[in-house]
């Protein structure tokens, strides 16, 4: 072992990076924070990331005794969509009337239980719909959206005779929400955003309900225990709550993937044969007290509104005023990379059945029917390059 | 003032009789740890340092590193770690009497563990009696641990991360050993105090056996009432090597307490076979697989895996044997680990598919022994491990500088 020798293992060693695997690029993962959070920001980002996706809950710090799952990072992996494993349950509404399944557990299932507990069941006579776990990229951008842009985006008669009459959920607000800025109401109720059938207000409701409903944690917005139906004492801070909404709403927006000939002209034709007119690409949020989400142009491809999607993706359940077979717009950023989240493989729709987008795009009906037939029609090469489009997102 | 009078005149006393020991009695017992009968035989295949006539000999180990480890693209940076500083003392209370133990240093101080703490009275070659704290037998890095015979730094995942090595409990057993010509047959059994529920709820979110490690109580008292039973049975010959194979099991939840039933007995069940051995071209082979099964409840979690395995295969191959900066006996070896574990095998209820939740881990280095007690090592490390949905893996990579030694 001479000095040569020594001096090659010193110079290995100053490069030791070089060695290591490489950061993914940012198009290829969904986690991060958005560009331009200050230090304390990002202070508060680490905390929120480390309570959804590090804090795992036991049968000694409070999980359950009925829960879905142990923790928020269990339903989203790398801040992706969920798989069949975690997807979530709900029964018990049929119309606008509300919930009449809530003194048997409704309305969602926690179909998984400490050992010594038993399990929820469905009822055998209520309806009841699946709900994978949808990416959490981009919410804050989301949320800072006003109310006026959604009502703007509607049309429930179909003034403009297209075909498409996108429709608000207006909803009840939970006591602990505090309304945005210029929200709108009407009969007492509000706009909904967020989830499936965009029955959730904002970021803090979807936090502390997940909390409770999916890990059977109460805190102080969500006391009641959903095993017992008792108040019980928080069981996660407040403190930890409102790290998780700060991380929800500083999440980065997905990053396209770069544009390719193929994926322009897919682009072209999702406007062409009247994708756009639901997955709307191009939004813009309003004021907020985060700098880096305040006033910005994003692209999720969604209108936040409710559709009726037909009689085949009808399952007979419904939340605040949707009909059983509306469904909210889901965005379509980040599609690409659900396969990264899901297993290697796609679970597309709101409760996994589409196995591809092509599956996906076919179960599309109601308003939707004339624009899937639009895509039916396409030659092969075209659906190609749609979907290419549409894994770019 | 008193009182500082007192301690003033023990310290003087103290530095005079320090004054008054002759070195030259201290006699270390010489180990060549690098060539073992049998993996149950660690315990006593250690170097001591022994005072003339003293029936109590004392002796340790230490271990240090620095690493530099990154996960996609993410590092923690240069990390300099006191990994273990750990602590032998032994007595021969009479000639088949014998008290041994091991007090481990982890991290610093962050954990301190009694790990071996027995008395064995010897009544027959084959029939010896052990109780106290013991190792319990299951496979052979549990019982053969300690840092200066490995020319790895990490220890194995599978034997820390899918069995809890180094895992020690409370209790008594038996073991023996019978030599006859080129081979040695050996057994070792115990009944301990075992593992509790936080196997199937922790915060690896995984069916995780080192789990119950936090348990601190375990020395004190059974989580439920229902001993563990360890087990192994090994054979060795001169030329063929050693072939060792162990079982692990028992109840490991509370099913009842003050009289009233809180849930099924739920059992858990670990076989491990291990094996070693020297090939003529001097090629040193060694090996541990374990297969474990736990009654996990039906309406539980899948998170949770009711099956697991895994193990590690290491290569060290002597390619210098010769003076190196003024070390007479010095050997390099070039080292490769692979390693494997699945923490939960089976398929989702849901959707058919395979469970992942695993890790696939390749390590490369040299090591150089300036003597057989003290060893230097540096590693590179390539590891790919995958979520439970079978995600693309995330991939750590990096080198380990060390040493570790017996002192």
């Amino acid at each position: 072992m001479n000095f040569k020798t020594l001096l090659c293992g010193v110079l290995i060693l100053s490069a030791c990076e070089t060695f290591e695997p490489e950061a993914p690029a940012d198009f290829d993962i969904l986690d991060g924070p958005v560009e331009g959070l200050n230090n304390a920001e990002n202070i508060q980002f680490l905390k929120g990331d480390a309570a959804f996706n590090t804090e795992i809950f036991t049968l000694q710090n409070g999980l359950g005794p009925l829960f879905v799952a142990p923790s928020c990072g269990s339903c989203h992996p790398g801040d992706g969509k969920g798989h069949p494993f975690t997807t979530l349950t709900r029964f018990g509404q049929t119309d606008e009337n509300g919930n009449q399944y809530l003194n048997v557990g409704g309305p969602q299932l926690q179909h998984r239980a400490i050992p010594g507990f038993q399990p929820e069941a469905i009822p055998p006579d209520a309806t009841f719909s699946s709900f994978t776990p949808p990416a959490n990229t981009g919410l804050g951008f989301i949320d800072a959206v006003s109310d006026a842009d959604i009502l703007a985006w509607s049309d429930p008669e179909d003034v403009d005779g297209d075909g498409i009459s996108g429709t608000p959920n207006w909803i009840n607000l939970k006591e602990y929400v505090v309304q945005r800025p210029n929200s709108v109401s009407e009969n007492g109720k509000y706009i909904g955003r967020f989830g499936k059938k965009a029955a959730t207000y904002d970021l803090l409701q979807q936090t502390a309900t997940a909390y409770n409903q999916d890990i059977g944690i109460t805190s102080s917005f969500e006391p009641i225990d959903p095993h017992s139906g008792l108040v019980f004492d928080p069981e996660v801070s407040n403190q930890t709550i409102n790290d998780v909404v700060f991380y929800l709403k500083t999440l980065k927006a997905p990053v396209p993937r770069p544009e390719s000939n193929s994926i322009l002209e897919g682009k072209q034709l999702f406007a062409a044969i009247g994708c756009s007119k639901c997955h709307r690409p191009e939004m813009k949020t309003g004021n907020s007290t985060i700098a880096s989400i305040s006033n910005k142009i994003f692209f999720p491809y969604s209108d936040l509104l409710l559709h009726d999607m037909g009689t085949a993706l009808d399952d007979g359940y419904t939340e605040g005023s949707a009909k059983t077979f509306e469904w909210r717009t889901p965005p379509l950023w980040g599609l690409g990379l659900s396969k990264n989240s899901q297993g290697n493989q796609y679970f597309l729709m709101h409760d996994g059945r589409a196995r591809s987008i092509d599956e996906a795009i076919l179960l599309h009906g109601g308003e939707a029917t004339q624009i899937r037939d639009n895509y039916q029609a396409l030659t092969a090469d075209e659906k190609t390059k749609l979907i290419q489009f549409l894994e770019s997102l | 003032m008193k009182k500082s009078l007192l301690i003033l005149v023990a310290l003087v006393m103290c530095l005079t009789l320090t004054a008054q020991v002759d070195s030259t009695l201290f006699k270390r017992t010489q180990q060549d740890t690098s060539k073992l009968l049998l993996n149950m035989d660690a315990v006593y295949n250690r170097p001591f340092l022994s005072v003339s006539k003293l029936p109590v000999a004392v002796g340790g180990y230490v271990e240090a590193n620095w690493q530099h480890l990154g996960t996609d693209g993410v590092s923690e940076g240069h990390q300099f770690q006191m990994r273990r500083l750990t602590l032998f003392i032994a007595s021969s209370i009479s000639r088949r009497i014998k008290f041994l133990s091991e007090i481990e240093f982890e991290d610093g101080t962050k954990e301190i563990n009694i790990e071996f703490a027995s008395v064995d009275f010897e009544f027959h070659p084959l029939l010896n009696l052990r109780g106290g704290i013991v190792m319990n037998p299951i496979g052979a890095f549990n019982q053969n641990h300690d840092g200066p015979k490995w020319e790895f730094i990490d220890r194995p995942i599978s034997a820390t991360q899918l069995l809890p090595a180094t895992w020690s409990n409370v209790g008594f057993g038996l073991y023996g050993k019978l030599y006859k010509g080129n081979w040695v047959y050996a057994y070792e059994t115990y009944l301990t105090n075992g593992f509790d529920d936080q196997i199937i709820s922790n915060s690896e979110n995984k069916t995780f056996l080192p789990a119950s490690k936090l348990n601190k109580d375990r020395f004190e008292e059974s989580f439920n009432g229902i001993p563990l039973l360890t087990a192994k049975v090994a054979i060795r010959n001169k030329r063929f090597g050693e072939i060792g194979v162990s079982y692990m099991g028992g109840v490991y939840n509370k099913f009842q307490e003050d009289g009233l039933t809180l849930d099924e007995k739920r059992n858990h069940h670990t076989l491990a076979i291990d094996f070693n051995t020297v090939l003529p071209t001097g090629t040193y082979l060694n090996s541990e697989w374990s297969f474990t099964t736990i009654d996990v409840p039906s309406t539980y979690s899948q998170q949770y895996g009711d099956k697991q395995w895994g193990g590690f295969f290491d290569v060290v191959q002597p390619v210098l044997r010769r003076s190196m900066f003024g070390f007479e006996s010095s050997v390099v070896n070039v080292i490769c680990r692979f390693e494997y574990v699945d923490w939960n095998k089976g398929k989702f209820l849901e959707s058919g598919d395979n469970i992942h939740e695993d890790i696939l881990s390749v390590v490369s280095g040299i090591s150089w022994r300036p003597t057989t007690q003290t060893v230097v090592r540096l590693n590179y490390r390539y590891a790919w491990q995958t979520d439970i949905l079978g995600n693309p893996p995330s991939k750590t990579a990096g080198f380990q500088f060390g040493f570790s030694s017996y002192f």
